[in-house]
């Protein structure tokens, strides 16, 4: 079977979902090309919008509609190439409007899971949760005649359990998009031993389809990104905890964040990234790759305890960011959470003290959102760095101390077989964390 | 001339859209009745007594779809009370429409219909995105081709002739002199505070531009966005009087242009250019208004040209003869339509630099021909060539199918 022919029949699970709204929206454009080429036209396209929810589903064609309308802007030059036959259709917004109704049609919203009995590709983005995958998987390989492949876009679960246990043999592999997938470039591949080639190559053709950049990551708990990132994250909250020791949890919390996105010089600090992601989100992935992992304990009592008193984190359907461990106000840090008090401290009242605490920063020092811009960005860091290593106070030191445990992760993720090099760890994280340097240098020795 | 033609009391809006700070797409703007009344009212500020202008013609190529607004005649009474109840009307010819508002003028008065009258160009074309913008300006063209043009359909027509003119010439010929023409037009803007480009800081421009290779794939085949003129907000409004009507305005006649020769000529728009690289409407209308004025190009001092894109500009170069067929790229590059150079075009910066508000561009060029003739330009200012007092507006509308060509020299 062609690439064109699996995509004529497609469905996405989860498909109203933060992850599964975005693998919707790049499916159904990539779809929608397809049927315009001139040998698919008379062939009928179709991808099944699964969810289980009727609200969110008639949200998410809202939402397809207004994605679909920039992304047809974008590219009119070879849509009035695509629809020169079309005498009826003159003006670029005749073309951009006949694509969108193009694409919609497509598109078939429903709650039924029986619509992908007949689908010949099924993308996964259901909840983090195996038996759910696994059961879900099997009911519908098992009334399916046309031996489907599964895509799951889990970033936790290992693929040969799922595998095994929904007897798939061959027909899954982990196609693991970054948040948002239509704005994030990066995908980890990953692969079982059984999984077939014809399998693969269809998925690396999609990958290139949708112009994203494919790591692939071994079939490890977490794989390459949440290997590095939650452990990252542990670290963090585990110093915050050190330092708490003899300040306040909540100025602690705010140093470890200031040091991880201005020292570190990262787009967001560790807490905020904590936030981002959803502080039940980090909690539940560490508790599905906790199990999988020798002589370390990947967990927090403080995560557990932030659950426990309800603050979540994550993002309001708007795209705004919810408190989490931070409060924020468009977007800015404001106050942090005291976990004792049950509130939000305002950062104005220990901002001062906690940046003397600190230390001066050294003269080299620029932000993240001027130093990804640099063209010679490893000179910047290595004298940056460099500076911070001879600069005496509590933040050069946390901060040299956190870029040695980050580097020490990348390369551990490399000797225990997860990631195939260290280049492929720092491509997961400058390209999918957006961070400036790869986490695996030599910057910190 | 059957009877002696003036203007004066002219007047800019800025040229608002990118490239000026205080511009932010995402931020609600001041729409047309804005642009109409404050160029209108800074004409009038000029004047002692707005009573004596006797009619309005307000050149607008598409505000019924750029603001979903016609009957633009009826904003006159909005610049002043004493204009309700006196002719007034919109006047269209595509981005030519302001030449259309000047010549409407001209021979209203030469007709001794009226003794003041008040030409404005407006448009305000920042109110959709640039590809459905591209979309109303293709109505330019004739819509019968527009299915077989490119998506950003004139920048299209004019890299098609672009494309002709460096197999021709050769590319990195064409492209010097393109790029020099791109340079003068930014050099020119950074000295007039309304300027569209008057905030840009690039250090190296003809650098900039020779980095941007046109690339078809994004754009169009034979141009960069630096060849290209500007998606602009903006108003100019000029006076056009008699002899009496400027004594009874109590304009000195120091302060004021005399038009000495016109021309309006039309191509026909169903057809094709007769010749890819020749702007062979523009250079008939040049040649008869120059005639009409009685006197040769080499008597210009400074002029206003149509340079929609830079190889517009060249070839306006050559089609006034200041070069000849396919040596226009060089003459510029050498440097002699700069602000220093042997005959300064555009000098406030075209429409690369200044900004291209579609129906008001024929009427801003008048206004910075007035400017520089008596002495009102400021820091663009230029100085003439005293054997050279004359100034000559080149305005066209379509690709070379609707020009206006008008000469000016000081009055007194």
């Amino acid at each position: 079977m062609q690439y064109d022919e699996r995509l004529q029949h497609v469905a996405v699970l989860g498909a109203a979902g933060k992850m599964g709204s975005g693998i919707l929206l790049l499916t159904a454009v990539e779809m929608t090309d397809l049927s315009l080429k001139p040998e698919n036209k008379n062939k009928t396209f179709v991808l099944n919008a699964i969810d289980l929810s009727d609200e969110n589903l008639a949200g998410i064609m809202e939402y397809l509609r207004v994605q679909i309308l920039k992304i047809a802007e974008k590219k009119v030059i070879w849509l009035r190439q695509m629809y020169a036959d079309r005498a009826d259709l003159t003006d670029n917004e005749d073309v951009i409007e006949q694509y969108i109704r193009d694409a919609m049609r497509i598109v078939r919203p429903t709650t039924a899971m029986e619509a992908a009995y007949r689908s010949r590709l099924i993308f996964e983005a259901v909840s983090e949760n195996k038996d759910l995958k696994v059961k879900i998987f099997r009911q519908i390989d098992q009334h399916n005649p046309n031996d489907p492949w599964f895509f799951t876009n889990t970033s936790s679960v290992p693929i040969n359990l799922i595998e095994s246990e929904a007897g798939l043999n061959g027909r899954v592999l982990g196609f693991h998009f970054y948040n948002p997938p239509a704005i994030q470039k990066l995908v980890e591949l990953i692969v079982t031993a059984k999984t077939r080639p014809d399998v693969r190559q269809f998925a690396l053709d999609y990958a290139k389809g949708l112009k994203k950049v494919v790591v692939p990551s071994n079939d490890f708990a977490g794989f390459i990104g949440n290997g590095h990132f939650m452990r990252d994250a542990l670290f963090g909250i585990n110093k915050a905890m050190e330092i708490a020791a003899k300040r306040p949890l909540a100025e602690a919390v705010y140093l470890v964040n200031k040091v991880t996105q201005d020292y570190l010089v990262r787009p967001m600090g560790i807490f905020q990234l904590i936030d981002y992601v959803g502080i039940d989100v980090v909690q539940f992935i560490m508790k599905v790759m906790n199990p999988f992992l020798k002589d370390e304990n990947l967990h927090s009592d403080l995560l557990d305890r932030m659950i426990e008193m309800g603050v979540k984190g994550g993002q309001l359907p708007s795209g705004a960011q919810k408190n989490g461990f931070l409060k924020y106000e468009k977007g800015a840090v404001v106050a942090v959470f005291n976990p004792d008090s049950n509130t939000y401290v305002d950062v104005a009242g220990f901002a001062a003290d906690c940046d003397a605490w600190l230390g001066a920063m050294p003269a080299e020092w620029k932000p993240w959102k001027s130093a990804i811009r640099l063209s010679d960005k490893d000179a910047h860091f290595a004298s940056w760095f460099a500076a911070l290593k001879d600069t005496a106070g509590n933040g050069a030191a946390l901060a040299m101390a956190y870029g040695k445990n980050s580097d020490a992760i990348g390369r551990k993720l490399v000797a225990d077989g997860v990631a195939h090099s260290e280049g492929d760890v720092n491509t997961v994280m400058l390209t999918g964390f957006f961070h400036a340097y790869g986490p695996v240098n030599t910057y910190f020795v | 001339m059957k009877r002696k033609i003036y203007m004066a009391a002219g007047a800019n809006t800025i040229s608002m859209g990118t490239g000026r700070k205080e511009f932010n797409p995402r931020k609600e703007r001041p729409g047309l009745e804005h642009y109409i009344s404050t160029a209108g009212q800074a004409s009038l500020a000029q004047i002692s007594n707005p009573e004596l202008i006797d009619e309005v013609y307000v050149g607008n190529f598409m505000a019924g779809r750029f603001n979903r607004q016609g009957h633009l005649g009826g904003f006159a009474a909005t610049i002043n009370p004493t204009l309700e109840y006196k002719p007034s009307m919109r006047v269209e010819g595509a981005c030519g429409s302001g030449g259309l508002a000047l010549i409407s003028a001209i021979r209203s008065v030469l007709s001794e219909t009226s003794s003041v009258a008040l030409a404005l160009g407006v448009e305000v074309q920042n109110t959709v995105k640039a590809i459905y913008g591209a979309d109303i300006l293709a109505t330019a063209g004739w819509s019968k081709k527009r299915k077989e043009g490119h998506a950003y359909f004139f920048p299209g027509q004019f890299s098609d002739r672009a494309g002709v003119y460096y197999e021709k010439y050769g590319y990195d010929y064409a492209r010097k002199g393109m790029g020099r023409w791109f340079r003068n037009a930014i050099d020119n803007a950074r000295l007039d505070p309304t300027a569209q480009e008057y905030h840009n800081d690039t250090a190296d421009l003809e650098e900039a531009y020779h980095q941007a290779v046109p690339n078809g794939k994004f754009f169009v085949d034979h141009l960069n966005f630096f060849d290209c003129s500007k998606v602009s907000d903006g108003a100019s409004a000029i006076l056009v009087t008699s002899e009496e009507g400027l004594a009874q305005l109590g304009i000195s006649k120091k302060d004021a242009v005399e038009v000495v020769g016109f021309a309006q000529l039309t191509r026909n728009i169903t057809n094709d250019p007769p010749n890819p690289v020749e702007m062979t409407t523009v250079g008939k209308a040049a040649a008869k208004a120059l005639e009409d004025a009685g006197i040769t190009i080499d008597q210009v001092g400074t002029a206003e040209v149509h340079d929609c894109f830079s190889i517009a500009g060249i070839l306006t170069v050559e089609a006034l003869g200041l070069a000849a067929q396919g040596e226009g790229a060089a003459w510029v590059a050498e440097g002699n339509t700069a602000r220093d150079g042997k005959l300064p075009i555009n000098t406030t910066g075209g429409l690369i630099g200044w900004g291209h508000p579609t129906g008001a561009t024929g009427v801003h060029q008048a206004v910075t021909i007035w400017q520089q003739l008596t002495g009102k330009a400021g820091a663009a200012q230029v100085s003439l060539n005293p054997e050279r007092p004359y100034g000559l507006t080149i305005n066209m509308g379509g690709d070379d199918v609707t020009v206006v060509a008008i000469v000016y020299k000081r009055a007194d």
